[in-house]
């Protein structure tokens, strides 16, 4: 923790925000679950938590994009009820969003533009190059980013550099507060120092900052204060002096449950071979390798190259299938809508897709046979459904992914690659998918199965913990358990 | 990961190039037309040539503007013909003798115009459907309005259309201040990049502090307007009413927006490139009488250059990416 930090952490008189027991939920889901949260001027409070535990939703509550379903929220001491995007605005209060927010058709100064107002006179584009211009070169001195350039010929770093001096920009009033989302996920290494610099400058002058990370050291680095969120609930907020990485890690584990096991662990890689073999792209990419079997994991925070490893094991295998040298493979999709479910046709269509070479009889599809394999195995998984003539779109999300689960088991594949199949899936459907995946590889079949869920993991004879688009970390048997896996996806000192 | 400010001086000279190339592609097959024409008829070179060549122009100028709109919010609007037809026919029968009557009528029309287009945003509806739906009614309502063609146009905006202008024909001043006045709007002022943002990336826009509603509205209201003066100016070159006098229009202007380096993902956009489209696909009919295409082959040698030129689009645009 560097002790250049100019600004007493304890509170400096009044709060610029300060809301309390804030409510989301979409649907059924408890997105937040009665949050507080407040933050001073000249604060920089750190925000910390696994995929889903609402950190994003804590921001955009905050940044009035999206409503709150409950809870007060105060602006400088002042009760607000709704509260919009221009509200927040006009109150100095701006956004880096996780998904940058930039307009790929316009230039770097019509994207600044945008978001301030006061740029209607006629000089409006000398001027709207001159703030951000400023503001680029006092956060990212030697940018060189040219700015009547269209955004979307700007690689991703540089976006994300506009986008962040466009938050700091300053035209007509000053910036109270920014929240910054992930902002540093595409910076490199120099212009991440510099934004943390810039942060730290800001604080000293009076501007608060809301930084919500996945890297840790730049929560270290910088913040005064450091909130912990786990399922949609704050489990912990500290002063950043004084701790330490590990300790916020555990803090993040802190309240999940016991790692429990729920496979006997037994070494099963035996002569036997793999039927996934694949070779990492450099010495500190481990290989994926299953046997028969096994069901392994992909762990790591979401969208740190678990999907693209698991597609490249079935383009690989794909390839393979062609000189008949590798197992066949099966892919169920985690998004249902847009990969997965064919919206017009029946259930028993939909299960069966996958096996219509076997069901061929003299070149057409044999109706005997589809609907026996669809009424077998829309049985054995259970499928509530009258009829398996019924529209797929007419079962519940649960009962869709069951179909498509017997999709890739009714198949011939002994490999069978699950995408993150059960978000959005209620519990009793998990559990007997659960037991279904177990005995289906007692049975022999091997599953490789990427899943943003922590728990889901022990169930799986060995995980390979991804960070940064690589496989970092193999974990076996006892090892798993939800410490290790967080310790290993935040790039703690795993040892 | 390396240093991102790659992004070169030379990446700005390419996307201005760019950004003239799309607008120098309709005005170069329309330069080409032009001197095929007079090429094969020197004499159509004159004040009264010109007249005559895009007199037919100005209405469709103001339709391919008003389908600009719509095509920058990333939308599509197959009624824009059919709604300048109703406009010929209330012309027709009210703007002479009862002209309260008539504005108040344009007036409605704009406000269901823009209704339509609250609906398409708040229902999250596709625009193709809705707007398909609302040619029929807009067709509908003008044959119960002029179930016959007839009628006549108020004299003195027949005189308008035929008044001898200085220095240019009439056609060619509106064209010109027509592009230029959109240009100012949607290019250079600093509302421009906030209506074309709305259309690229409208969550950005929205979390900028902007109502998307009243965007829309906006956007929808001025494009129904310049339909209703597309309809008028109609009216005071044909001086009669018929309820399918203008179908062709909305293909028309959606080629001529694309032609003028529109982009159906939205947000990009050109109105001096979309009014030189509207003036090349207008002249593309005059061209084939030149050439001595019977009455027959017209319609089908339109298409054939229609294709020839968005070809070139796409050739240019594959080439620069």
């Amino acid at each position: 923790m560097p002790s250049e930090q100019t600004v007493p952490t304890a509170d400096r008189g009044q709060t610029f925000l300060e809301v309390s027991g804030i409510n989301k939920t979409y649907g059924g889901v408890h997105a937040l679950r009665g949050v507080d949260f407040k933050i001073g001027p000249g604060e920089i409070v750190g925000i910390v938590g696994h995929n889903g535990a609402g950190k994003s939703t804590l921001m955009n509550i905050l940044a009035g994009v999206t409503p709150r379903s409950g809870g007060d929220f105060n602006v400088e001491r002042h009760q607000v009820t709704s509260w919009s995007p221009h509200q927040a605005q006009a109150h100095g209060l701006r956004c880096v969003f996780q998904e940058l927010s930039l307009c790929s058709n316009l230039t770097v100064a019509e994207n600044a533009r945008i978001v301030h107002r006061s740029l209607v006179a006629l000089d409006w584009r000398k001027r709207a190059r001159s703030v951000i211009q400023r503001t680029l070169d006092e956060i990212f001195p030697g940018h060189g980013i040219p700015l009547e350039t269209k955004v979307a010929n700007l690689p991703i770093g540089t976006r994300q550099m506009v986008e962040i001096a466009r938050a700091f920009s300053v035209t007509d009033k000053p910036v109270r507060c920014a929240i910054l989302d992930e902002p540093t996920s595409a910076l490199g290494h120099e212009a991440t120092r510099q934004l943390l610099i810039h942060i730290r400058h800001a604080a000293g002058t009076g501007t608060a900052c809301i930084l919500i990370t996945h890297r840790l050291d730049e929560i270290m680095a910088v913040c005064t204060r450091t909130i912990v969120m786990v399922d949609g609930r704050v489990v912990a907020e500290r002063p950043t002096a004084g701790l330490t990485r590990s300790a916020l890690v555990n803090l993040m584990g802190a309240i999940e449950a016991p790692p429990e096991r729920r496979v006997s662990a037994s070494p099963k890689m035996s002569s036997r071979g793999f039927v996934v073999d694949s070779a990492g792209k450099d010495a500190t990419d481990l290989p994926i390798q299953a046997a028969s079997g096994e069901i392994i994991g992909f762990a790591g925070l979401d969208g740190h190259g678990q999907r693209q490893r698991l597609r490249a094991l079935f383009a690989a295998a794909r390839r393979k299938s062609r000189k008949r040298s590798a197992s066949s493979m099966a892919y169920v999709a985690g998004d249902r809508g847009s990969e997965g479910v064919f919206a017009v046709w029946s259930i028993a269509e939909n299960l069966t897709i996958r096996s219509v070479r076997a069901l061929c009889r003299h070149g057409l599809i044999s109706i005997d046979a589809e609907r026996q394999l669809a009424g077998t195995w829309s049985d054995k998984l259970k499928i509530k459904t009258p009829s398996i003539d019924s529209p797929i779109v007419s079962l519940s999300g649960g009962n869709q992914q069951k179909v498509l689960f017997a999709r890739a088991l009714a198949s011939d594949a002994s490999v069978i690659l699950l995408d993150d199949p059960m978000r959005g899936v209620d519990v009793n459907t998990k559990q007997e998918v659960y037991k279904m995946l177990r005995d289906q590889a007692e049975n022999g079949r091997c599953f490789v199965w990427y899943t943003t869920e922590l728990e889901e993991l022990t169930n799986c004879d060995r995980v390979y913990v991804f960070r940064e688009c690589r496989a970092v970390v193999e974990l076996s048997g006892e090892e798993i358990n939800s410490s290790r896996i967080l310790e290993a996806s935040f790039g703690g000192g795993y040892v | 990961m390396s240093e991102p400010a790659t992004a070169s001086y030379s990446a700005v000279r390419r996307s201005w190039l760019r950004d003239t190339s799309q607008v120098s592609l309709p005005v170069a097959a329309l330069l080409m037309m032009l001197a095929i024409i007079f090429w094969i008829r020197p004499s159509a070179f004159s004040y009264f040539g010109f007249t005559l060549l895009f007199k037919l122009a100005t209405p469709l100028v103001f339709a391919s503007l008003s389908q600009m709109l719509i095509i920058m919010l990333g939308d599509i609007d197959l009624s824009n013909g059919s709604f300048v037809g109703l406009i010929n026919c209330v012309t027709v029968l009210y703007l002479g003798d009862w002209p309260i009557v008539a504005i108040l009528i344009y007036l409605a029309t704009i406000a269901v115009y823009a209704g339509f287009g609250l609906l398409i945003y708040q229902r999250q509806l596709p625009s193709i459907i809705v707007t398909l739906g609302m040619s029929f009614i807009w067709l509908g309502a003008a044959i119960i309005l002029l179930p016959s063609p007839g009628g006549s146009a108020p004299e003195w905006l027949s005189n308008l259309m035929s008044w001898r202008s200085p220095l240019v024909p009439l056609p060619i001043w509106i064209a010109v201040l027509a592009a230029a006045a959109g240009h100012l709007v949607i290019t250079r002022s600093s509302y421009g990049p906030v209506l074309r943002g709305a259309g690229a990336n409208p969550r950005a826009v929205e979390r900028a502090g902007w109502s998307l509603l009243g965007i829309r509205l906006a956007v929808y209201s001025a494009a129904g307007f310049l339909a209703a003066v597309s309809g008028l100016l109609l009216t005071g070159i044909t001086t009669s009413g018929d309820p399918n006098i203008a179908p062709a229009y909305t293909l028309l202007g959606v080629g001529a927006v694309i032609l003028g380096g529109g982009s159906f993902k939205g947000g990009v956009v050109s109105p001096i490139g979309t009014v030189a489209g509207a003036l090349t696909l207008s002249l593309a009919g005059s061209l084939l009488s030149f050439l001595q295409v019977p009455p027959t082959w017209q319609i089908g040698s339109q298409g054939i250059i229609l294709f020839l030129v968005l070809a070139g689009r796409v050739l240019i645009s594959e080439r620069e990416s």
